[in-house]
């Protein structure tokens, strides 16, 4: 494949064939050669040749293959000729990340610490197939697809100034629960409340470095050694559940034939099955947010039983990172509304944007990046150049180099247990050979992802933090 | 004589990709079953206390597997139930069915699943989001037929 290098951290693959506008890959040498070992770079390619697409097909600099577009992979499409494809979004709709901080200190919950994960793990239901503790009724669950986490408020889980702080203010207007499946239905109404298993996490963490102490204080972020929590999970089987309809009922009414790989199958955004995805999407995108609220409530209540008091944990922010929005941006000098697919990939937008809350209007939105399991994590702010660079998008975390497989071979969960407890990180996990598959040895560097989002200013950085507390669903 | 393989696993980085064997089409899709649930549990710890009999459609063959591995997800998940073994299993080409709705051909799936509605009594591994068209490939040949698939995890 024609793969062009531009500079140190920017790659292109010119438009030829069916490519629609060219492929743009951000990646360090190092990760360049990663993204080359399997199909992402062809995925990107593909993508370029979907109807209605816009500048470029974007991939994020932590990368791999997904279904159909690379899971890293940004593509805006006109909302006239444009389409919708549930494999730009992925399986697990509104994956996405939450942070919590404290007024706490590394050194306050020394002592605590053991007690504070269990009692965490005690709380948030966690682990394959893992029920939540609160049977919703059909009616319930269908207010929380329209709501979000405005539901979950209204139910007591946590306040209003949360939602301030929540992409969206944690409900997707557009939402509809009129066209997902009963199946859909069935598998969120047991499942909301839950963490989850897989990749999922909560981690209790510390400030571990502060590279721009401005923005750091605008977010929150006070000190070295400031405790955190962090919670990342999605939209659980509701949200598989409706790509899995979608993908067959598109594949049904406009087959697969025009395109290059069958994964990417879409609609037209416009069309009647492009809206009936989209609505279904944001309902799934509702439900996350209520999932993550509730989540959040959870662990702010068991700080308050454990620590005393929860006082300063307000929530920083929390960011989708598998999505399609309608957003504004600029194309050939014109502005327009445009359907932006993140899939694997955060927005990053930058100072300015009424997308933003208010209170970092003046800095950019904080964009959340979980490192793997048991390493560091990275809080970046959105820039306004990466409007240009990416629609506005940077990448979402580590990204695997190996296979389960391959690690369950490898690794063995106990062991990295205890190699976590001598690096003074305790683990709670619901499965160790879980663990094994999740090992952070498995994930590309982290450290170099986010230096490439940083040089590019694709999101800038603002701070690392490190777990001391990792509960693994 | 030692039984013979039914499934392994291929490479994959970040989902799982399987191949599945069989004597026949039946037989592949049931060890196609077994080899998604292996990620989530050891099917055979699990009692057979409970059993689930399902039927599914669909248009293509592909989209009747894809179907299937669903709603064992879907049994996980709403009726907590964790497959042991698949104790009969059908496949039913369209020539002989005609769907009410479109009146082309359709696939049919019957089953019947054995297994547990206990997970709790059980170690359970990692999650299965879905199961997807992902490099599928199915040889039915006079050997036995191989099936290939991608589960998202």
């Amino acid at each position: 494949m024609d793969l062009k290098k531009i500079n140190d951290f920017v790659w292109e693959i010119p438009k030829s064939g069916e490519m629609k506008v060219p492929a743009r890959i951000y990646a360090s040498e190092k990760l360049i050669e990663l993204a080359r070992r399997d199909q992402t770079l062809q995925q990107a390619r593909n993508v370029a040749c979907l109807p209605g697409i816009q500048r470029m097909s974007y991939v994020m600099p932590d990368a791999h293959q997904g279904y159909g577009f690379p899971i890293g992979g940004v593509a805006a499409f006109d909302l006239e000729e444009g389409i919708i494809s549930p494999g730009g979004v992925g399986y697990d709709i509104n994956c996405g990340v939450r942070l919590l901080r404290t007024d706490y200190k590394e050194s306050d919950i020394t002592a605590k610490r053991k007690e504070l994960l269990a009692e965490i793990f005690k709380e948030v239901p966690a682990g394959v197939g893992k029920g939540g503790v609160t049977k919703l009724s059909r009616n319930v669950l269908k207010e929380i697809l329209v709501k979000g986490a405005e539901w979950a408020v209204e139910q007591g889980y946590g306040s209003a100034e949360d939602l301030d702080r929540t992409e969206e203010r944690g409900r997707m207007k557009d939402a509809s629960w009129e066209f997902i499946s009963d199946r859909a239905l069935e598998r969120g109404i047991p499942q909301l409340g839950t963490l989850g298993a897989g990749n999922h996490f909560l981690e209790i963490q510390k400030v571990d470095e502060i590279y721009d102490a401005e923005v750091a204080r605008v977010f929150g972020l006070e000190e070295k050694g400031q405790v955190l929590v962090m919670i990342h999970c999605g939209s659980r089987g509701l949200g598989h559940q409706i790509a899995t309809d979608y993908i067959e009922l598109m594949e049904h009414k406009f087959g697969f034939r025009n395109l290059p790989d069958r994964e990417l199958i879409n609609a037209p955004f416009k069309s009647d099955m492009g809206q009936r995805y989209y609505r279904s999407m944001c309902a799934a995108v509702n439900y996350a947010f209520a999932n993550r609220q509730m989540i959040a409530h959870w662990v702010r209540d068991v700080f308050k039983r454990v620590m005393g008091s929860a006082k300063g944990m307000r929530q920083i922010y929390d960011v989708c990172h598998n999505v399609a929005k309608v957003e504004k941006h600029t194309v050939n000098g014109k502005e327009k509304l445009l359907c932006v697919h993140r899939k694997g990939a955060t927005r990053s937008f930058g100072p300015g944007r009424q997308e933003v809350p208010e209170v970092y209007r003046g800095a950019g939105q904080p964009v959340l990046i979980p490192g793997s399991m048991g390493t560091a994590s990275y809080i970046l702010v959105g820039t306004k150049e990466a409007e240009e660079l990416s629609f506005s998008s940077t990448a979402h975390g580590a990204g695997r180099v190996m296979s389960r497989n391959e690690a369950l071979r490898r690794f063995r969960g106990e062991q990295i247990r205890d190699e976590l407890a001598r690096k003074g990180v305790e683990l709670k996990a619901t499965s160790w050979k879980g663990v094994a598959e999740e090992a952070s040895a498995a994930y590309k560097d982290v450290d170099e992802v986010v230096r490439v989002s940083h040089e590019t200013r694709l999101g800038k950085l603002v701070a690392r933090v490190v777990p001391i507390g990792v509960m693994k669903g | 004589m030692s039984e013979p393989m039914r499934f392994e696993f291929l490479s994959h980085t970040a989902d799982a990709k399987f191949r599945a064997y069989g004597r026949n089409l039946e037989e592949a899709v049931a060890n196609a079953a077994l080899a998604m649930v292996s990620l989530m549990w050891d099917y055979e710890k699990i009692e057979s206390r409970g059993k689930e009999t399902i039927e599914l459609r669909s248009r293509s063959l592909e989209g009747l597997l894809v179907k299937f591995l669903t709603e064992i997800l879907y049994l996980l998940e709403v009726k907590g139930f964790l497959l042991g073994r698949v104790e009969a299993i059908e496949i039913i080409q369209p020539i002989s069915v005609q769907s009410e709705e479109t009146g082309a051909g359709e696939y049919v799936l019957k089953a019947l699943l054995v297994g547990d509605n206990h997970p709790e009594r059980y170690e359970m591994i990692s999650e299965v989001k879905a199961a997807t068209y992902n490099e599928f490939r199915l040889e039915i040949g006079p050997e036995g037929v191989e099936l290939e698939m991608v589960v998202d995890m």
